[in-house]
């Protein structure tokens, strides 16, 4: 059967994204408001 | 027994308006997207950027209601970061970036070829000094300095302008840089920065 796990597990490394980045993309979610005119989408970002 | 909440639920309520179905999802599967990010730019910094424009993609997606629901949320996202990993490749293959190590920064070899403040200041007062200087030549050789030096003249043209020959120009030349050094010279002047 061939081999396809790696041998070299020490090189894998697990990352995750920093809880700054997380906050951002919630607040850009609850920003952004999308807008549909005629079949056309606008998009903005409320304060 | 925790009972997870499926990814396509998630979805059904962050479309509905719960902003906390999009950070569970962006929680349960930071670590794996961040990784396989990580695994091809090896790079950090990189890495929290590509994760911040696949997420930006997945929510304005989501929030214009173009998404269809297959179970397939993951591959989705997943492939969304790979092609912003490939956009980043070729992007960096275009503008290549150099990173100094400790044995060569590439600023060694190149700079800004203007001068700074203190550079400037000194270049200003050398060529004050030396119009200074170039006043004290007899006005024969003045004057082919002048036109040489200040208004870029050739020898042929500085001869007909003056009414005598290339060589006597030449000569006029020649003592008028030799008088200047020894001005320079017996005066114990420094011109250079």
């Amino acid at each position: 059967m061939e081999k396809i796990y790696t041998k070299a597990t020490k090189d894998c490394k697990l990352v995750k994204a920093q809880p700054q980045t997380i906050e951002f993309l919630l607040n850009y979610s609850k920003s952004l408001n999308i807008t549909t005119v005629k079949g056309m989408s606008f998009e903005s970002n409320l304060n | 027994m925790e009972v997870q909440i499926q990814d396509s639920v998630l979805i059904k309520s962050y479309i509905q308006g719960d902003e906390r179905a999009l950070e569970t999802l962006i929680n349960r599967h930071n670590q794996r997207i961040s990784s396989f990010i990580y695994s091809k730019v090896n790079d950090r910094g990189i890495t929290e950027d590509i994760f911040q424009d696949t997420f930006i993609k997945v929510i304005r997606t989501l929030k214009r209601g173009t998404y269809s629901e297959e179970g397939k949320f993951l591959p989705w996202v997943m492939r969304i970061a790979h092609n912003l990993i490939i956009d980043y490749f070729r992007k960096s293959s275009r503008m290549p970036m150099y990173d100094g190590s400790a044995s060569f920064n590439v600023f060694s070899v190149m700079g800004d070829d203007k001068l700074n403040a203190e550079s400037q200041l000194i270049k200003n007062q050398i060529d004050s000094d030396l119009t200074v200087l170039i006043e004290k030549l007899p006005e024969d050789q003045k004057e082919v300095l002048m036109m040489r030096i200040y208004k870029d003249m050739s020898f042929k043209e500085i001869s007909e302008n003056t009414g005598v020959s290339i060589n006597t120009a030449l000569g006029r030349m020649r003592y008028a840089l030799i008088n200047l050094r020894k001005i320079i010279n017996e005066n114990d002047i420094v011109l250079t920065y």
